[in-house]
């Protein structure tokens, strides 16, 4: 057993797990943060995925022991910041995946939407490839990536105050739905 | 087996449908639809993007035990005995059971129940289950099973259809009562006309031999299942399942409890695909766990046991004969279909079924026989994937399709066209067709792809290939003889303004519940937002048979609009009453209820839902849907006899790298007829998610066991499934055909798109290296033989490069 201090979504958190437990068997089990899924328990299939100091990475490969003293972003987190950061509603990319359709089984998600969020972070306004690349790491077994892709295009052009073009299937005369998410009313908006 | 001569549906009239079931294509009230049609936010959308939705292994119960199997090492094997006593005597262990415990047996079709819960006296492939343990946590579960000793009689085994057939003294399924059974699961043969005299009169006759290789679903979510049972002998059972019904029906046949003493919960559900349509041995083990223990008892399957537990497409040896008449009319297809059922028989009656029945559309054949025998062998067993029976049989057809093309010199989508069978019609098999959006969809994948530009000019090495398909919106087939309804819905409605609708319709990720709450806020003239879904909870919902066969919009819908509108009447009516005015002056919409006369007379939803609890007391309704009578008039007749049918056309394009046989997807234009577009959304994400699948299994996966019975790489880095950059661009193209009897017109959209993706791959092959690849899968050292063998290398590259077009 390892007494753990851990800094998640901004908290300051002691627990205690066996040694060899991962990052995600103490999220999940531990802290009741089932946010982050496990779909291969071998880092094959990224549902796992958590933010590591900015970085995606694959929880069910990271000894929680080794995760001391860096900060973890779980799914959980987005909101909770969006809303600290003074934005309104869920994180605007959460909102541009609901908006899309990318959400259907939605078990893939918490981890496609956090290397989605880094991948902005790094680069607000990705090309199809970049995007492409950026979740070659998340698997999605319902989507076929295309609404993923789209809510990720949709977050970045209106964080740069565009409205991309809708995809051939929507119906004529009702664009995008409004968000429910807003960017904070002062400075950037991420 | 079942060969009748069949004698064609007209002479017999076409049957009607009951009246309550037809709710009309057209927008209920008003002269448009107010939600449906538009692309809604699903209800569970941001619970998932927010990590709040709670699936199966999401749940954590207080005092809870962890279960873990033990599978059998052997693919063949008798069981002599099971000692678990130092298992037992673990610290940490709390129970031990075996097959001994749940001897009774079971099956999803209730007339081949040959699975046990727990293997009783054989395994039968590698993987199978034989005791299951429940801890405190899962490392003393493993630790536990380690220490279960089976003593097994190893026994020869079957990896081969062709094998188990030649040689049925090794018998799988020993059947005393049947000495002549072998090792076939099911054989069907019908014919329907005279096929060898159409094929004796057509100008061209081809022939040829297909192989559909093994896969499987692979969903990101592993099975999972939570059992708890309250002091006074209620099982409660949380369990990542599509089909809460057969489950419930399952655990109190095996656990020889009453039925009223079992609830089944499934939470959110991580993907299935067909994966999660059979009761599972963790569901059973769970359950008897905790009633043996007195705890809560949870099961989460590893990735590799997923792979095992498998029920996914079964492997298929496709012969096919089909004849054409120089002007481009086919004469007769003559089909004989040697399916590789592995260890169980699942749903494989069906499977057995729907591998020829439903080939007839939407190409017409005026005559046809198909010839179709399910073998059991060693392997994980098969059974329902995502366009169930169907896509293996489509990939051959469409594939010979393109080579009869060929043969008259025509082009395949005009080849296509000119074979169509129509709307409202009967296919050769007695299958009653409806609205047919077919033609449609060619045009569109024929305008979007730029098919008569580029079809055989593109540079060599690349090319467009075209396959279509036809597949069912729910089945006819109950699974178990019963008269009552296939669906069924409640309503709530109260003074808060909420309405609440209970389904046991099972929302897998496709949508389902989302489309409740439209179809309810459409008839109720409620803001989306005001009507909330709850879902598959046998305990609360009425009874619906479950996600399969592409039954829940059709089905669910149509049971939806029946429960609105009956509480629809009672709101208008209590309103009309109330202002003393004719009833059909009342209109509800965009959250409000006027009368129509007399504009400024307008109140809320909710003050007009409180007139109408004032005046009728608590406010309900229930709605129903079933069938019509439907299906030809044979043994197996209404076996893929739909209430209506989906159709869909794809074009592929494709580059084949000669020097590696690697082939590159670019584009997939699919074009689907769902009827009618509830929420195009959620139709294109269908569409999207469909094609990647069907592209998926033909160019990379490959659910392969190895010659002693292990399967090859049960991981999601062997078995592999593509990745965002993997998946070529997807182009969703919506056909609408408005069916008569789908609610306001809509069909299926979740199966049916699959199917072309893989044969429209190797037409594409054809059309841009001059190879016929009639086998799957794919695989880059594959397309290298079949390349090698056509004498297509490099060279032949450099040769025609330079025209720039072919032919």
């Amino acid at each position: 057993m390892a007494s753990l201090l851990l800094n998640v979504n901004g908290d300051q958190l002691e627990v205690t797990a066996p040694d060899h437990w991962t990052l995600l068997e103490v999220l999940r089990y531990r802290l009741g943060l089932t946010g982050s899924k496990q779909g291969c328990d071998k880092g094959d299939c990224g549902a796992c995925t958590v933010q590591i100091d900015g970085e995606p990475q694959l929880a069910c490969l990271a000894l929680a022991t080794l995760c001391e003293g860096r900060a973890i972003t779980t799914i959980e987190g987005l909101m909770p910041a969006h809303l600290r950061a003074g934005g309104k509603g869920p994180d605007p990319l959460q909102d541009a995946f609901d908006r899309c359709g990318a959400l259907q089984c939605g078990f893939c998600q918490p981890g496609m939407l956090l290397s989605a969020k880094a991948l902005l972070e790094r680069s607000p306004d990705p090309s199809r490839d970049e995007i492409r690349h950026a979740l070659a790491g998340n698997l999605c077994r319902c989507t076929g990536y295309t609404q993923i892709f789209q809510a990720v295009e949709l977050a970045a052009a209106e964080a740069q105050g565009r409205a991309p073009t809708p995809p051939a299937w929507h119906p004529d005369g009702n664009p995008w739905m409004p968000a429910c998410s807003k960017a904070p009313a002062k400075g950037e908006s991420r | 087996m079942d060969a009748r001569l069949f004698e064609g549906p007209r002479e017999r009239g076409i049957t009607l449908m009951a009246a309550r079931d037809q709710h009309g294509v057209g927008a209920p009230f008003g002269d448009r639809f107010q939600v449906v049609g538009r692309a809604e936010r699903k209800v569970d959308g941001l619970a998932k993007a927010t990590g709040q939705a709670v699936y199966t292994d999401d749940i954590q119960l207080p005092g809870m035990l962890h279960a873990k199997i033990l599978r059998s090492p052997h693919a063949h094997a008798r069981i002599r005995s099971i000692d678990t006593s130092k298992a037992l005597a673990l610290p940490g262990v709390h129970a031990v059971i075996t097959g001994r415990d749940m001897p009774i047996k079971y099956g999803v079709i209730p007339w081949t129940p040959d699975e046990n819960a727990l293997a009783l006296e054989k395994v039968r492939f590698i993987g199978d289950e034989v005791a299951a343990v429940a801890a405190l946590d899962e490392d003393t579960a493993n630790a536990a099973l380690r220490l279960i000793e089976v003593d097994y009689e190893v026994l020869p085994a079957h990896f081969d259809p062709k094998d188990a057939l030649a040689k049925p003294e090794v018998q799988i399924h020993e059947t005393p009562e049947k000495p002549d059974r072998g090792n076939v699961s099911k054989h069907v043969r019908l014919e329907f006309g005279d096929v060898d005299q159409a094929l004796e009169d057509a100008d061209v006759v081809l022939e040829g031999h297909y192989r559909f290789h093994g896969s499987t679903h692979a969903p990101i979510e592993p099975h999972c299942a939570v059992a708890q049972v309250s002091p006074d002998g209620v099982l409660t059972l949380w369990s990542a399942t599509q089909i809460t019904h057969y489950v419930h029906r399952a655990l109190a046949r095996v656990l020889e409890l009453k039925e009223s003493r079992i609830r089944v919960i499934q939470p959110c559900l991580g993907g299935a695909f067909g994966g999660k349509s059979d009761p599972f041995a963790l569901e059973f083990a769970v359950a008897k766990l905790a009633m043996v223990t007195g705890r809560p008892v949870k099961m989460l399957w590893t990735r590799e046991e997923v792979f095992y537990a498998h029920r996914g497409r079964h492997p298929m040896q496709l012969h096919y004969r089909s004849g054409i008449r120089r002007d481009g009319k086919l004469t007769g297809v003559d089909a004989k279909i040697l399916i590789d059922g592995g260890s169980y028989s699942s749903f494989g009656l069906v499977t057995t079924y729907y591998s020829g029945q439903l080939l007839t559309g939407p190409v017409h054949f005026p005559t046809y026989r198909f010839d179709s025998t399910r073998v059991f062998t060693n392997k994980p067993p098969c059974g329902p994937k995502r366009g169930h029976g169907s896509v293996q049989p489509r990939f051959a057809f469409e594939v010979q399709l393109d080579e009869l093309a060929e043969a008259v010199a025509l082009d395949p989508i005009e080849l296509r066209r000119r074979n169509w069978q129509g709307e409202h019609t009967h296919t050769v098999n007695g299958q009653r067709i409806t609205s047919n959006g077919f033609l449609g969809c060619l045009d569109e994948v024929e305008r979007a792809s730029g098919w008569r530009e580029r079809r055989g000019k593109l540079p060599f090495g690349r090319g467009l290939g075209v396959a279509g398909s036809m597949y069912i919106s729910g089945t006819n087939y109950a699974i178990y003889p019963n008269d009552m309804p296939q669906a069924g819905i409640q309503i709530k409605l109260d003074r808060s303004g909420l309405a609440t609708v209970f389904t046991g319709g099972n929302d897998i990720g496709q949508g389902s519940n989302s489309v409740c709450r439209a179809i309810v806020a459409e008839e109720l003239g409620l803001d989306p937002d005001d009507v909330r879904v709850v879902a598959a909870d046998t305990d609360l919902c009425p009874v619906d048979l479950g996600a399969y066969s592409s039954r829940v919009t059709f089905m669910v819908g149509n049971a939806t609009i029946d429960a609105a509108r009956k509480l629809r009447r009672l709101v208008t009516g209590a309103v009309a009453k109330k202002w003393s005015v004719p009833e059909n002056r009342i209109f509800m919409g965009r959250g409000e209820v006027f009368d129509l006369e007399d504009r400024s007379r307008a109140i809320t939803s909710r003050e007009a839902i409180q007139i109408a609890e004032a005046l009728h007391d608590t406010l309900g309704a229930t709605g129903s849907y079933n069938t019509p009578k439907l299906g030809g008039d044979y043994r197996g007749g209404t076996i893929g006899a739909s209430p209506a049918y989906s159709f869909t056309a794809h074009v592929v394009e494709a580059e084949v790298d000669v020097e590696t046989g690697r082939i590159h997807l670019h584009n997939c234009w699919v074009a689907h007829d769902c009827g009618r577009a509830l929420n195009p959304m959620l139709v294109a994400g269908q569409m999207e998610g469909s094609a990647y699948m069907g592209l998926a299994e033909a160019v990379m996966e490959v659910h392969d066991i190895n010659r002693f019975g292990l399967h090859a790489g049960p991981s999601l880095l062997d078995y592999r499934i593509p990745t965002s950059v993997d998946t070529p661009e997807l182009h969703a193209l919506i056909v609408e055909s408005l069916d008569p009897e789908g609610p306001y017109g809509a069909k299926e959209a979740g199966e049916g798109p699959l199917h072309p993706a893989l044969p429209a791959i190797s037409n594409a092959v054809y059309d841009a290296v001059g190879v016929r690849l009639r086998e799957l899968p794919f695989t880059p050292a594959a397309v290298l033989r079949a390349l090698r063998a056509a004498g297509v290398g490099p060279k032949a590259r450099a040769a025609q490069q330079p025209e720039g077009a072919r032919r």
